[in-house]
């Protein structure tokens, strides 16, 4: 894993005492609100609905134990003993104290973690496939291309008051794990002729206004990454709107300008800045390449977890849901899952935490990841040890069997947190998870994403969710639009509206209608919701949804 | 015909804890939505937020929310308010911890 190097840990030092100064000038009355609010957004210190929030980077959703283990002690010190994990793997606490929050940065700072540029209209928090490094899929590793345009993109001058905030994601792997096509810009690394490099999307991103990111160079060389980064930022840094903060992400800029435009005005700036990249974010790179070299993976007989797997029928479903191909035989990549059925996704507790440390040093190579999907990943542990990882998460509620299913919702903080929001998310999560884990029909349905936001800026990413689900204020009313056919994979798409929304009341029924309807008209048992969809379309779904008859039929 | 207006608080969130606040006829911020002042006047509603915004060393984001008369002093009339008056639904976290 990335160490920080002197100067990184001195430039976050020097970031969080000038920032202790600013919140105690701000306690004094020297700063009033309007002074002090970006200052703290700079820091990611949001004040939300019911208390301050702190957003820290998990950069490319990537932990040691030590750090999952600090995130314990801060949620226990100086929160309510809980953090919650999001869909651009950051942490989020949810109740500190003004007061606090340097002491919690400093804490942070000892374990080389930070909250900058996870709020503003800067560079946020890149993210990455949290298979990275393990994936058998994989062509490189993405942590580094991350790390390094982390290091790039962290207080650099020309972009820190972008028109809004901007997103990176990277993904070593044809099979998209990081919804590459829903950020500003997506790196995928890619393979021509023997040379690895990278396939550059720009203009995706979720909201108000979904577009699905398109190709703006299908091969970029290795050594060409950041001064062609810096190229497209810049470009969008001119002419992105800042009269219309919803007009403003790049993705409305490459859809008014049109993606030759933009790949005309990106390629000349590029011209410019190129020679001006020496050489030494390449050797740069380097070293942090090895920072990322593979842990020593051991060559051990599986015999346990074959025994396992054939005589405890808990441990088998939990192994054929939760874990994934490792790239090194013998060894497997272990989701693990923090949507218990009514649980709220993404929640760990400090215990919870503690506990996930002390496998990953254990029995992990000491690193975890987090997912986009609010779960916490286990990248790389051997077989054999799989039944007593499993029996410890059992003893301490992290061993749902759900990985990808029904109940593995993902829903941002909504109304119950969020200052933005126009509904709540959290507790319809519950209630779906809830209701099918009692009818029993999680894994006769399979494969199914449903993904639910609070509000239209999208953070649960429901316009990519199989079934999507968006929560509006409707004349003083909690009130829910389903979408149906979103996909966040390499084949990215947007849902489709179903009709008029539903109340909280009513959109567990509905739920309930069109998984009816999907079993019922499915091809067979391995034809996934999405494939039936898009093989039938929304009409029998619309059917189930707003026909009385079956309405009636239903209840 | 002007609208007619409809019953208001000052709330606000404290500037050292981030928790919701509102402002007492005797100046003070109090937790509870019924310890509130009702302002049932535009004028002195309007008047009440300008000295609710001066207090930046104290609070911050001062609003009027619309609220209705209840027998236990002003009640929300909208969910938003609700919740900021108890606290997220996940957890008994918040002001419901607090009132518990």
């Amino acid at each position: 894993m990335y160490r920080y190097t002197d100067f990184d840990a001195a430039f976050v030092a020097e970031r969080n005492r000038q920032f202790r100064a600013q919140v105690e000038r701000r306690i004094n009355g020297s700063l009033t609100e309007d002074e002090f609010k970006p200052l703290r957004l700079m820091n990611g210190l949001y004040l939300q609905l019911h208390a301050y929030m702190l957003r820290v980077a998990i950069p490319y959703g990537t932990l040691s134990g030590s750090q999952m283990r600090q995130l314990a002690y801060i949620a226990d010190r100086w929160d309510k003993g809980y953090g919650h994990f999001t869909t651009r793997q950051n942490i989020q606490f949810n109740w500190p104290k003004l007061r606090d929050v340097p002491d919690m940065l400093d804490a942070l700072a000892e374990v080389q973690m930070h909250a900058i540029q996870t709020s503003g209209n800067t560079i946020r928090n890149v993210t990455a496939d949290h298979f990275a490094g393990a994936a058998a899929d994989e062509i490189a590793d993405p942590r580094p291309v991350a790390e390094l345009i982390r290091q790039w993109s962290t207080d650099h001058p020309e972009f820190q008051f972008l028109p809004r905030k901007f997103k990176i994601a990277v993904s070593g792997s044809e099979n998209d794990r990081a919804v590459l096509r829903a950020h500003d810009v997506a790196v995928q690394i890619v393979e021509q002729d023997g040379e690895i490099g990278y396939r550059i999307f720009v203009g995706g991103g979720l909201g108000r206004t979904p577009m699905i990111g398109k190709v703006l160079r299908d091969f970029l060389p290795e050594a060409d990454l950041l001064p062609y980064l810096e190229a497209v930022v810049s470009v969008w840094n001119l002419l992105g709107r800042r009269d219309n903060k919803y007009k403003a992400r790049i993705k409305i800029t490459v859809h008014e300008h049109g993606i030759s435009e933009i790949s005309r005005l990106v390629e000349d700036r590029f011209a410019v800045l190129r020679p001006a990249f020496s050489g030494i974010d390449q050797a740069l790179f380097d070293t942090i390449k090895a920072d990322f070299a593979a842990p020593d993976f051991a060559h051990r007989d599986s015999a346990d977890f074959d025994r396992a797997y054939d005589r405890d029928p808990v441990f088998r479903a939990w192994a054929d849901t939760n874990l994934s191909d490792h790239r090194i035989p013998g060894y497997a990549i272990a989701q693990i899952s923090l949507k218990a059925h009514g649980a709220t996704p993404g929640d760990a507790t400090s215990s919870q935490m503690r506990v996930l440390a002390d496998l990953a040093e254990r029995y992990g190579h000491d690193e975890l990841r987090i997912s986009h999907e609010q779960n916490v990943v286990l990248p790389h542990v051997h077989k054999a040890d799989l039944p007593q990882i499993h029996t410890i998460l059992k003893a301490h509620g992290l061993a749902t069997a759900n990985i990808g299913k029904i109940s593995d919702i993902i829903a941002c903080p909504g109304m119950d947190y969020c200052a933005l929001a126009t509904a709540r998310s959290i507790p319809v999560a519950q209630k779906i998870a809830t209701r099918f884990d009692a009818l029993k029909l999680e894994h006769e349905i399979g494969d199914l994403k449903i993904k639910i936001s609070g509000c239209i800026n999208a953070c649960g990413h429901h316009h990519v969710g199989h079934i999507g689900i968006l929560g509006l204020d409707r004349a003083g009313v909690e009130t829910y639009q389903i979408t149906l056919g979103g996909d966040a994979t390499q084949d990215a798409a947007l849902g489709d509206r179903t009709g008029p929304g539903f109340g909280y009341d009513e959109i567990v029924p509905a739920i309930e209608r069109l998984i009816g309807t999907y079993l019922d008209l499915r091809g067979d048992a391995q034809e996934t919701f999405l494939q039936t969809y898009r093989r039938i379309g929304m009409a029998p779904f619309k059917s189930a949804l707003y026909d009385s008859e079956t309405r009636v039929a239903a209840e | 015909m002007p609208k007619a207006f409809t019953p208001k608080v000052v709330t606000a969130n404290a500037l050292l804890e981030g928790d919701v606040v509102y402002l007492s006829e005797d100046d003070r911020w109090v937790r509870r939505l019924n310890e509130a002042e009702l302002l049932t006047d535009e004028a002195h509603a309007d008047l009440r937020l300008i000295e609710a915004q001066a207090r930046h060393a104290e609070v911050v984001g001062a609003y009027l929310a619309d609220v209705k008369p209840g027998p236990n002093g002003p009640e929300p009339t909208h969910f938003r308010e609700d919740f900021r008056r108890t606290g997220p639904s996940n957890h008994a976290h918040g002001k419901q911890a607090e009132a518990s």
